[in-house]
């Protein structure tokens, strides 16, 4: 567990010397604070657009953070040829990938972590009130969506050449599950067969990323999510996550290095 | 081999020569900005017209807290915006008795699957409204950048201008904000017949009988000649002036007006009711 702390230790302190996040977060913060200061009919209590733009700005910036950082971690290693002193000690291939994905994850809830507080100060400087709890799911429920992403760019990351056609590749896949995932369902019922059986599977296999997107519950004040089914979300994302690491896992254990 | 010098100002001359007899081209060309009036026309050009429709959609949304259907979702029936909706409207937005009675699940149908049944804890899926109050004005800002966006879309006016005036209370904002939608819409009946209700509620009797009349001219020039004409806004226009001119004691004028209203709501017995008890004097 050691060594596995010692990768992922590594990969955080890449990410607070890199100035992606803070690029992505003072973006955010200014376009966020550009819209509070424009005024609709001087009425001050309308807040719910700001924070659908606050919400989505933080999930652009997650999941460009999430998918950069992570396609890069195993061919930069490669490339620099550190991958090989790295394995020379004794450090198995299973503990790189665990360690690249420890890093990463932690490094993304770092990240969210400024940046939900930041939507809770603007939020509550307007609305006057701070649901916590709520912010809590919907933070965890995020965190859990990356640590999805996360393992998909590192299992990408080991199929594909290049980071940026991996990056590409992901940023069209989590964005495709994002916005049509939820509907497959309804699609596939409208197709003949045997085009609905396979459109079917295809919407019970893959990760649906939208159960964790729980912005339009924050925006409009709906309360707390049940917390059994919250938990059961988690347990949903854990599985997923742990699919994709062994899938990367069993690529990387036969994958020459040189 | 010529000199680098000579050929750098013969390929300037060129340049110039081009530029100067692009340029009248260029700026004649109707698909061109240059004219644009504002910022924002000169960025998005017509492409701002898809974003003030997605914002004027975005009004409902709030309306409805999030509860909205997608295009996968759209059934028979539920295509249109109830933020459009006002009293007296035919095939108004009705929860209990209407639309949606019996239904459990609204836009998106019961559950096809277990994992359809668990995502749904996840987004707004019951019908619910905008609570009243002043959390009403959540749908103004959307309304207001759709108005920025495309000055000609009227509907951006007058559903704002509605909701500042009969939600929030605040007809003078209303009036101010139709003012504007006038100057970018000089012919639109819709807004002002909103106008003239802001100036009723400012308790401007003058001016809002001025823009009804003028609203009412309007509308004949524009919907004499349709197979189907708006008949709804013509009535609440005559209506308006009808309790307009009874509220001021001008009870011929009054009775023109209901006359009117009577032959565009054939079978209204209340109508005739109240002409014969204004031409009796009775109140």
């Amino acid at each position: 567990m050691n060594t596995i702390w010692a990768i992922a230790a590594v990969v955080i302190k890449e990410l607070y010397r890199r100035k992606d996040f803070y690029v992505l977060f003072v973006l955010t913060a200014m376009l966020t604070l550009l819209m509070g200061s424009l005024s609709f009919f001087h009425d001050a209590q309308a807040v719910r657009y700001l924070k659908e733009l606050c919400l989505l700005l933080i999930w652009v910036s997650a999941l460009v953070i999430a998918i950069t950082t992570t396609a890069r971690q195993i061919p930069a290693e490669r490339e620099n040829r550190t991958i090989f002193p790295l394995l020379a000690k004794p450090v198995s291939r299973a503990q790189v990938i665990l360690g690249k994905f420890l890093g990463c994850w932690l490094a993304c809830g770092l990240a969210l972590l400024v940046f939900y507080v930041f939507f809770g100060v603007v939020s509550a400087a307007r609305e006057h009130a701070l649901p916590l709890a709520s912010y809590f799911q919907a933070l965890w429920l995020h965190w859990c969506a990356l640590a999805i992403v996360v393992a998909l760019a590192l299992g990408g990351s080991l199929v594909f050449a290049a980071p940026s056609s991996n990056a590409t590749i992901c940023f069209v896949v989590c964005l495709g599950i994002l916005l049509v995932g939820r509907h497959l369902n309804k699609v596939a019922l409208s197709l003949p067969e045997p085009s609905q059986t396979l459109l079917y599977t295809v919407y019970f296999a893959i990760p649906h990323l939208e159960l964790f997107d729980v912005r339009e519950l924050i925006i409009h004040d709906w309360g707390l999510i049940a917390w059994p089914v919250w938990a059961l979300a988690t347990v949903y994302a854990a599985a997923h996550t742990a699919v994709l690491l062994l899938i990367s896992w069993l690529v990387f254990r036969r994958k020459p290095l040189s | 081999m010529p000199s680098p010098h000579l050929i750098l100002s013969l390929l300037l001359v060129v340049c110039f020569g081009l530029a100067a007899w692009l340029q009248p081209r260029h700026a004649a060309w109707a698909g061109g900005r240059a004219e644009a009036g504002s910022l924002l026309e000169m960025l998005l050009g017509d492409s701002r017209r898809l974003f003030a429709n997605h914002f004027f959609v975005k009004a409902d949304v709030y309306l409805h807290n999030g509860y909205y259907p997608s295009v996968f979702d759209v059934q028979d029936g539920c295509e249109k915006l109830h933020i459009t909706e006002q009293e007296g409207q035919p095939g108004g937005h009705e929860h209990e008795t209407g639309e949606h009675a019996g239904e459990d699940y609204g836009f998106f149908g019961p559950p096809r699957d277990w994992l359809d049944r668990f995502s749904r804890n996840f987004y707004p899926s019951r019908h619910t409204h905008l609570e009243s109050g002043p959390g009403q004005g959540e749908v103004l800002p959307w309304l207001r950048m759709s108005a920025w966006l495309d000055p000609r879309r009227v509907e951006s006016y007058t559903v704002a201008a509605y909701w500042l005036r009969r939600h929030l209370g605040r007809p003078r904002a209303a009036a101010g904000l139709l003012r504007e939608g006038w100057r970018a819409n000089p012919d639109s009946p819709e807004i002002l017949f909103e106008l003239g209700r802001a100036y009723a509620d400012l308790r401007d009797d003058t001016r809002a009988r001025n823009v009804w009349e003028l609203g009412l001219r309007k509308w004949h020039a524009q919907e004499d000649a349709k197979p189907e004409p708006n008949v709804f806004l013509r009535r609440e226009l005559t209506a308006c002036l009808a309790a307009l001119e009874q509220r001021q004691g001008r009870i011929a004028e009054a009775v023109r007006h209901l006359e009117t209203l009577k032959s565009l709501s054939p079978g209204n017995q209340a109508i005739q009711k109240q002409i014969d008890e204004l031409r009796q004097g009775r109140r």
